[in-house]
């Protein structure tokens, strides 16, 4: 007979899985911590490498003689900023019309759903100025984009690049690609605009102008942030909307020439070690790793840049640090890696396709590619798997025990399947709550409290949080049939197998999103019963729940980035997160609001709600 | 012209008869010279040059095939006579900082392309299909003499290739193959269909001697850039233009053609002798068994250039000695293909699987079955 369907067998497989089920949660638990933490190790890594063939190697020759004029039109730029009060259109507009690009504008407002604290926003207008550079010999089909963000306070000089560099551009013949030179209003917003006018598409409620001239396909784009006459070391940010990233091949690209520029360049702002295999290094390798998780998780697109990779156009941020370091580099030899990295991008034939889509960069020379990280989560979600066939058995061995009991006094009925249906329904109505009522119900909240109406946006999440915690105590009373032992283990192996499923399509979209869930959710999934102690284990919930992980995250974001916080700051830091997480949905699309109040913070409430049962 | 030769073998033997005669000085100058005239048995030359590759950072094939076409129309090969197969069009490509022209040397020393560069196959023309109906003459009617390789079994063919390669076979448009067992079998139909006297194969490509490894047919000489697991390595990178010039056993080769001058006496074995590793990092390769002459007598203008020896003489010379019909040498050898010889396990190696099976069938089952078997 079969492995499986021969009973005795069958029974020896059961009573092992049951046996064992705990200590291989354990194991399973530490492998997988374990393996995320080695992901880190140089040896456990691989050197990148450029892909694309037609990119091939740093083999170009950089010309860009006007570093100091370019620093000189940010200056005037500046200047015509704080006189215009927000862009200086016509200005723009004349300046590039000089350079020789065709000059184009946009304009867009935008209503927030709740004005922004950080960025001081409610009502947006603005306008986007954008220049094109044709191709001399070639057909308008391709092209690459060049931008930098217009902001109140600084970033003039990388406005001012970009205009020299759009003038040095036009002197030249081996243009194969139209080259547009972006310089956008109200960073995100704006960036937002543009695209969406640019694929004619309109997924986020923006009313804007249409764009009256194009430039063909996108093939990649870069965008920069500069607000010092010098700097010391030039930053990548890749991480943008959703947690996607750009292909690898950018960042080796960039790597490849800050190398032959002699350009110090960093990643998450730390800078390369050599020294792997002492304990200072390898923990200098596993802070840049976990700050990239950290930002890749938080689902928010880092840079302007994150607003083109939801288009398929591999698009990175490159932004200049000036620190206190001796050796100081100019901006001609910005100009000149910028120049060589177009330069590079021009010869390419088609999309950037050959190397990573998903990755993790201990340090901009090591990565560690899907197949290497994707194992430590498929350890982590082994456990609720684990937990679910335990309890398929458990209700199995009930269920014919029923039977063969003599029926005498009571008899254990079997869940209904209203008494399971219901904590479900009610968590995913909190969820839905969570997710719609505190921007709806901010007029009503800031007409009877004295608060902003961004502060009874955040206050109204927390409390409808909170309040379901309350959820368990109400909901037995709604329920006719009392918990049962059986009950609680259906309810359990749906909220099992339903947070397995939630975390895994989250993992494959966003890895560190779906691993830093995980961590925290599955061991409460694995020891969540109403027999274990109700105080320490309803704290340690609360604890893990999916509000406290965020808490944390920003603690630790905070330490990594060496700017620790106290616990005021921090309390205030999440709150504005919170804030951020909601206008990101709202402007720009961002799935992580929706998913962590409709998906699984409903997940976590059943298995709250398992931890009441009685 | 079986006639030409003998009646020229006779020539030489009734000047030999001149000289034991008359003792003349300008008739042993004539004599010492008269010998190379009739050493190899050609009397016009073709040149069938391919790239393969297109795509910008294939630049250094379109260098490597313009290089090739520019020293051989400089030693005497007309266009007429010239089949140049391009793959894709470098000197017009839209990232040429330099349009219209194509470097082979960085620095931009020499510009190989210019306003007497006569492309035959251009761009997708250059295929497979293409290149074999070149070789082997089956082309429609409506073809112009320009894209036809219209040689006789007296002419010297040289046919240069280069691009992307591999073991057994080389890529053409970065969509299909051509086999060295194709190349093999279109060299026999040149042969039988007597297209060529001698062919001269260079080939310019990682693993090229793969491609000369299963010809079979007479008088093929061949050169490959890189052995089996090799790769051919690219030379010259140029700062200015973006990608490398030209290819390491092509700079080489054209360093040595750039010698060659017409009356040139140079021979195949210093062809040999073309960018030793040292240079270029693989081992150049090269096969010389299925050619009659011996190549140390072979000239480099045999097949580079197009010479034509005359010599000018006052002195007229009596043909007494009948004429006499010298056979053509290598119409009496018809090699075979060679056998395909698979590799197959030795046999002693079945014979002790066999005897394995059988030695643990009876000790697990017991030796009572043994009668059973026999």
């Amino acid at each position: 007979m079969g492995l499986l369907s021969d009973p005795n067998r069958r029974r020896a497989l059961t009573t092992l899985l049951t046996r064992l089920n705990t200590p291989l949660c354990v194991v399973c638990y530490l492998a997988g911590v374990a393996w995320f933490m080695g992901l880190a190790f140089q040896p456990f890594t691989l050197r990148t490498y450029m892909s694309e063939n037609a990119m091939g190697s740093t083999m170009v020759e950089e010309h860009f003689p006007a570093g100091e004029r370019a620093l000189a039109m940010g200056r005037e730029f500046s200047a015509h900023k704080k006189q215009a009060g927000g862009m200086p259109v016509d200005w723009l507009v004349k300046a590039m019309q000089a350079k020789g690009l065709e000059v184009f504008t946009q304009s867009f407002s935008r209503t927030l759903p709740f004005p922004d604290e950080n960025k001081e926003r409610y009502m947006v207008r603005g306008t986007n100025v954008y220049g094109i550079l044709r191709a001399p010999r070639a057909p308008r089909t391709e092209s690459l984009v060049f931008s930098a963000p217009c902001s109140p306070q600084g970033n003039d000089q990388a406005v001012g690049l970009l205009l020299g560099l759009a003038q040095y551009f036009r002197g030249q013949i081996y243009w194969a690609k139209d080259i547009i030179f972006l310089v956008n209003e109200h960073d995100l917003i704006g960036m937002q605009a543009w695209l969406e006018g640019y694929h004619h598409t309109n997924s986020t409620g923006m009313s804007w102008t249409p764009l009256h001239g194009r430039g063909g396909s996108i093939q990649a784009a870069l965008t920069l942030e500069l607000s010092s006459d010098v700097i010391t070391s030039l930053d990548l940010v890749l991480e943008g909307l959703n947690g996607q990233l750009p292909n690898l091949d950018l960042a080796n690209l960039f790597y490849a020439f800050c190398q032959k520029i002699n350009v110090l360049c960093t990643i998450q702002g730390k800078l390369q070690r050599n020294d792997w295999d002492s304990v200072a290094g390898y923990s200098h390798a596993v802070q840049t790793m976990l700050l990239m998780v950290l930002k890749q998780a938080s689902g928010r697109p880092w840079g302007d840049h994150g607003l083109f990779l939801r288009y398929h156009v591999e698009a990175a941020t490159i932004r200049g640090i000036n620190s206190f370091r001796q050796y100081k580099t100019d901006a001609t030899t910005v100009g000149r890696l910028i120049e060589g990295m177009y330069r590079k991008l021009n010869n390419l034939l088609e999309r950037l396709h050959q190397s990573y889509f998903f990755y993790l960069l201990p340090s901009l020379s090591h990565f560690v590619s899907i197949g290497y990280y994707m194992p430590a989560f498929g350890l982590l979600i082994l456990i609720p798997l684990l937990r679910a066939l335990d309890l398929w058995v458990q209700l199995e061995g009930a269920a014919p025990a029923a039977v063969d009991g003599l029926v005498d006094g009571e008899q254990p009925s079997s869940p209904g399947f209203l008494s399971v249906m219901t904590p479900v329904v009610i968590s995913h109505l909190t969820g839905v709550a969570l997710y719609t009522l505190p921007v709806l119900a901010q007029q009503a909240a800031v007409e009877h409290f004295p608060v902003s109406e961004t502060e009874a946006v955040v206050l109204t999440a927390i409390a409808i949080y909170t309040a379901g915690l309350a959820l368990p105590h109400n909901t037995h009373r709604v329920l006719s049939g009392q918990g049962t032992e059986e009950g609680w283990r259906v309810l359990k192996l749906v909220a099992v197998l339903y947070m397995a499923v939630l975390l895994a399509c989250t993992a494959l979209i966003n890895f560190s999103l779906g691993f830093i869930l995980a961590l925290t959710l599955v061991p409460v999934a694995a020891f969540i019963t109403p027999h274990v102690p109700r105080i320490p284990s309803a704290l340690a919930m609360v604890l893990l729940s999916p509000a406290c992980t965020l808490l944390f995250s920003v603690f630790v974001y905070q330490e990594l980035q060496e700017t620790p916080v106290s616990l005021l700051d921090g309390w205030s830091l999440f709150l504005s997160v919170i804030s951020q997480g909601i206008l990101d949905h709202n402007l720009y699309g961002s799935l992580v609001y929706p998913l962590i109040s409709l998906l699984v913070y409903p997940c976590w409430l059943l298995l709250w709600n398992i931890l009441f049962w009685k | 012209t079986w006639s030409w030769l003998a009646l020229s073998r006779s020539a030489l033997d009734s000047l030999f008869l001149c000289v034991s005669h008359f003792g003349s000085v300008s008739l042993c100058l004539c004599l010492g010279k008269a010998g190379q005239f009739f050493s190899s048995g050609h009397t016009n030359n073709w040149a069938v040059l391919v790239c393969t590759s297109r795509f910008w950072f294939n630049y250094r094939h379109v260098a490597n095939t313009l290089s090739v076409y520019r020293s051989v129309k400089r030693l005497g090969i007309p266009d007429s006579h010239i089949v140049l197969m391009l793959a894709d069009d470098m000197a017009c490509n839209h990232r040429n900082p330099k349009p219209a022209t194509v470097f082979s040397h960085k620095n931009m020393e020499l510009n190989v392309y210019g306003d007497d560069v006569e492309v035959d196959y251009r761009g997708y023309e250059v295929t497979v299909e293409n290149f074999l109906r070149v070789l082997t003459g089956r082309l429609p009617p409506s073809t112009p003499r320009s894209k036809r390789l219209l040689s006789d079994d007296r002419s010297n063919v040289l046919i240069y290739l280069t691009g992307h390669g591999g073991n057994g076979f080389l890529k053409f448009q970065d969509s299909e193959e051509i086999s060295n067992v194709e190349l093999a079998d279109a060299f026999e139909q040149m042969w039988q269909k007597r297209r060529y006297n001698e062919v001269l194969f260079i080939i310019d490509t990682c693993q090229g001697a793969s491609m000369y490894e299963r010809f079979y047919s007479p008088n093929l000489l061949a050169l490959a850039s890189s052995q089996v697991g090799e790769d051919s390595l690219s030379h010259q990178p140029d700062l200015a233009i973006g990608v490398h010039l030209m290819d390491r056993y092509t700079f080489y080769l054209l360093e040595f053609l750039e010698d060659i001058h017409p009356a040139s006496q140079a021979n195949m074995k210093d062809l040999f002798k073309v960018c030793p590793k040292s240079q270029c990092v693989s081992t150049p390769g090269h096969r010389t068994d299925l050619f009659q002459r011996d190549p140390g007598s072979v000239l480099i203008t045999d097949f580079f250039g197009s010479v034509r020896k005359v010599e000018i003489t006052m002195e007229s010379v009596n043909l007494t000695s009948p004429i006499v019909l010298v056979p053509h040498p290598p119409t009496s050898i018809f090699l075979q293909k060679p056998k395909q010889r698979d590799w197959h396990p030795p046999d002693g190696f079945i014979l002790g699987l066999w005897t394995l099976i059988i030695l643990i069938f009876f000790k697990t089952y017991g030796i009572k079955h043994l009668k059973h078997i026999f």
